[in-house]
């Protein structure tokens, strides 16, 4: 194959930006970045219009194959019933209660805690200890929202969803930037069998020493950020017209 | 033996049931799609490991054509108001964490203990797969503790959870798609001519202008597939391997370690990498949900942006002595 026709697999990443930002429904637009990549892998000087159909064939049952091998990653809806029926029961209300009886408790500190928290326990290799169907839809945001609400009284719409999505953002930065000193963690893993297949052989242990300064700064990083949306959210407050 | 085909079968019992109820929602306008849409996915846990690939590859074109022409309804079971949660909140006391909490300590448990259950000699779970195991599990005895505890109407638990399910909609099958996409990439090689892209067009002829190439590169590339880990062997190949270890001498150990974390900070700034910054946003009902860069993408991009300067900092100062 040329170099020329080569490059038209790209253009699979064409559609998906395409399609991403003229809003069309992402599972589609997956698909079609699937199919256009798929079968421009089979165009060559002479093709039949033939062999094209196949290679969309054998691209959907590619894909089709994929998506049964990941199923894995869905399991995690299991959760739901459970966090469903507790909610019935006032999970969220309770976790709203117990932060509102703590004293000094503000949205960042309470953020900062459990990013210290989520940090630590994923460098020991608790990964599955957080996530947003587990912890942060019942329990994180909820508590964040009521740590500013003792405080400030009823937040406007736009800071209670800004309180959210910073709980949201809490829990995937704490959690990439602490998993890797876990020496067992699927990147770590990866790194190792890729130096390998290209001769060089090194320790996961190696590896996951060298995740620890970008660890540490993660947390200095968004924690001084967190610290400092205790300031935006005190404003807003105050101000709720004002704010953007 | 219990394997991880035992969770798929409990998962696809669950969005059958969720299928079920939907069809029974006088609330939801559009429940036959709902109960479709569940329901084609409850078939692909039941039976996906025997309806084949092509089987499998129709699966997924239903559950695309269903989601992408009309969407889905959000079901409305009947539930509890506000004042009855806060009075059952107040009765009820911190004890309403536990069952929440069962399932991270029985995930705990079974990553560390799992393998070593036996009877008989034999091993009772399969090892490869413990953490998944031990989630649908934890799962179920949360389950069962909850029912006994709070004595719920019996389909209470099914039908709060597909409330929530119905909340997360086809956004739920998002990660799973765009990793099955990455799949289609693989076999394409898009990744390598991505790659063939950088080492021709960006001059690599200085240890500085190669450690951003490499770590910008693993960012935006990463932008782009929506994982971190299909990147890092395209970049590592076309640009860390060759220039910063081979011809500027960089530890190919500390390369290799920040350049995944260079990933990760674009991971933090993709609407492609569903799980992490689209599902929280329609579980945390951001009003934004739906735009390319919701409320948690932008909460998260000052970061990303000052941990990746950081990244190349360190890998500039660290990895070349």
């Amino acid at each position: 194959m040329q170099a020329g026709e080569a490059m038209l697999v790209l253009l699979g990443i064409a559609v998906l930006v395409l399609g991403f930002v003229a809003r069309i429904n992402p599972l589609l637009v997956i698909l079609a970045a699937a199919l256009v990549t798929g079968v421009c892998a089979a165009v060559a000087p002479g093709v039949a219009p033939e062999a094209l159909v196949r290679a969309g064939l054998d691209t959907i049952e590619a894909f089709g194959k994929a998506f049964n091998d990941n199923r894995y990653i869905s399991v995690v809806w299991l959760v739901l019933p459970v966090i469903g029926l507790l909610e019935r029961y006032g999970l969220q209300e309770r976790a709203r209660i117990l932060v509102s009886k703590v004293k000094g408790a503000t949205t960042g500190r309470l953020l900062l805690v459990y990013f210290v928290l989520r940090q630590v326990s994923s460098a020991l290799g608790q990964t599955k200890l957080g996530g947003h169907p587990q912890m942060v839809r019942p329990l994180v945001a909820p508590m964040a929202e009521a740590a500013a609400e003792t405080r400030y009284g009823a937040l406007p719409d736009h800071t209670r969803f800004r309180i959210r999505a910073h709980s949201a953002a809490a829990d995937n930065i704490a959690l990439f930037f602490g998993e890797d000193i876990f020496i067992a963690i699927a990147s770590i893993l990866l790194i190792k069998g890729f130096l390998e297949q290209n001769g060089i052989i090194v320790q996961p242990l190696e590896l996951s020493v060298w995740a620890i300064p970008t660890a540490i700064l993660a947390l200095l990083i968004h924690g001084a950020r967190l610290l400092r949306l205790d300031g935006r959210i005190r404003r807003e407050a105050a101000a709720p017209e004002a704010a953007e | 033996m219990i394997t991880l085909e035992w969770v798929y079968v409990f998962a696809g019992l669950v969005f059958a049931a969720f299928a079920a109820l939907s069809v029974r929602d006088p609330e939801n306008p559009k429940r036959l799609k709902n109960a479709a849409f569940w329901g084609l996915l409850a078939v692909s846990f039941l039976f996906g490991s025997c309806v084949g690939d092509l089987g499998n590859g129709l699966l997924v074109i239903g559950l695309a054509m269903l989601a992408g022409f009309g969407g889905l309804g959000q079901g409305k079971p009947a539930t509890t108001g506000p004042e009855e949660r806060q009075a059952s909140a107040e009765r009820r006391g911190n004890a309403l964490f536990l069952p929440a909490l069962i399932i991270p300590a029985v995930a705990l448990i079974g990553t560390l203990w799992l393998n070593e259950v036996e009877i008989g000699g034999r091993p009772l779970f399969d090892a490869k797969d413990p953490t998944l195991i031990a989630l649908g599990l934890g799962v179920a005895l949360a389950l069962v503790a909850g029912v006994l505890w709070l004595r719920p109407p019996v389909l209470a638990p099914l039908q709060e959870g597909r409330r929530l399910m119905d909340g997360v909609g086809w956004a739920a099958i998002l990660p799973q798609m765009l990793a099955s996409l990455g799949a289609v990439f693989l076999l394409a090689g898009v990744g390598d001519q991505v790659g063939r892209l950088i080492s021709e067009y960006v001059p690599l002829d200085g240890r500085l202008i190669a450690v951003i190439a490499y770590c910008v590169g693993m960012a935006a590339f990463t932008f782009i597939m929506g994982n971190a880990f299909a990147a890092f062997p395209v970049m590592t190949a076309a640009v860390g391997l060759p220039f910063l270890v081979a011809r500027f001498g960089g530890d190919p150990a500390i390369v290799c370690a920040i350049g995944m974390l260079a990933g990760f900070c674009g991971t933090l700034t993709t609407p492609m990498a569903a799980n992490f910054n689209v599902v929280p946003a329609n579980l945390l009902e951001l009003p934004d949900r739906n735009a390319p860069f919701n409320g948690v993408i932008r909460a998260q991009i000052p970061t990303a942006v000052l941990l990746l300067i950081g990244n190349i900092v360190l890998m500039y100062s660290l990895a070349f002595r």
